[in-house]
């Protein structure tokens, strides 16, 4: 990926053993937050690996960011044709594995991940039908997946929220055994945005290493240039979270 | 030329968002007779010759792998039309 110089100051101090951690982050036709989820890749110390939808391969990387966007323009459903993307079957194959190749999926790409089968439940038309961008409120409820173990249980984080198809849904019986196992892992905190049901902001698989979401971390890693709350730099911790559990995991 | 007609309908559980706006613009426009809509979606799939029991069997598959999602969707009809 391309190096871009670092706006307003980098914001962490560049930690030399995760720089071998490599992220990949997928292109689809579409994707808008790509360039911002590599961003934050390398704001958090590891190193930023640019995936296209039609590779065949992984690139050896060591996790994934789905990121968000329009992929495909929305046509049929959100997600639905970016799905079958030739990278997206590598993606699923390495994530239900036993390496469980961690993978995170925000707003189009929690829907992607929602198509794929990787997480249950689907997304929907918000429920007042606009768009809408705004800092939202969330509680990290599970630390301990791949994506959040950096956070304290149960602490409230800001980071930007955009979307128009934002609105989780599930039968209640997936609410239930999500609900039970632990993998509501955000939950809207103030006002649910989107009519999600339980106020469900992000879900997890049941090993914790796929996630998905709906608001934009990548957004809040920069003081300055993220919501006004702590610096805006909230959406750090789900890169540190990963690049730290890699590492961890290597030596 | 053949055409395979697909008919997607959200669920009849899952709150129809898009068909809850046009029902409120029905009676804006004096159309006062209709308590409820629901929007789905139709797809018309072009087939080169002759609809053979095999290709109609491909059309349900795709009508239930990609032209639906199972979680929100009903694929509530498949057949063909003679063009």
């Amino acid at each position: 990926m391309t190096e871009l110089p670092l706006i307003g100051g980098a914001p962490v101090a560049v930690e030399p053993h995760l720089v071998g951690a490599k992220i990949g982050v997928v292109t689809f036709p579409g994707t808008l937050d790509d360039r911002d989820a590599a961003r934050a890749v390398r704001l958090a110390g590891g190193t930023a690996v640019a995936l296209w939808h039609a590779d065949t391969e992984l690139a050896d990387v060591d996790a994934v960011v789905i990121p968000g966007g329009f992929s495909y323009g929305d046509y049929l459903r959100a997600g639905a044709i970016s799905r079958f993307a030739p990278l997206m079957s590598k993606i699923i194959d390495a994530a239900n594995s036993d390496a469980k190749l961690p993978v995170l999926g925000i707003c189009n790409g929690f829907q992607i991940l929602t198509e794929s089968h990787l997480l249950p439940g689907s997304m929907i038309k918000n429920d007042h039908l606009k768009f809408l961008c705004r800092d939202q409120v969330l509680r990290v409820e599970n630390n301990t997946t791949s994506w959040t173990s950096d956070y304290e249980a149960d602490q409230e984080i800001t980071v930007p929220l955009k979307n128009q198809d934002g609105q989780y849904i599930a039968d209640d019986k997936t609410l239930d055994a999500l609900e039970a196992e632990g993998r509501v892992v955000f939950r809207y905190v103030g006002w649910n945005p989107n009519g999600s049901r339980r106020d469900i902001a992000g879900i997890s698989n049941a090993a914790g290493n796929v996630v998905g979401l709906m608001p934009h971390p990548e957004h809040a890693v920069e003081p300055g240039f993220g919501p006004e709350s702590n610096d805006g730099t909230d959406g750090l911790g789900f890169f540190t979270s990963v690049l730290n559990k890699i590492v961890g995991g290597a030596q | 030329m053949p055409r395979i007609v697909v008919d997607v309908m959200p669920k009849p559980e899952i709150l129809d968002p898009q068909g809850k706006a046009i029902v409120g613009a029905l009676p804006r426009l004096g159309f006062t007779s209709f308590s409820a809509v629901r929007q789905g979606k139709r797809f018309e799939l072009t087939v080169d010759g002759e609809v053979t029991d095999a290709i109609l069997a491909q059309a349900r598959e795709a009508a239930e792998t990609l032209l639906s999602n199972p979680v929100i969707e009903d694929v509530v009809n498949v057949e063909v039309v003679e063009a």
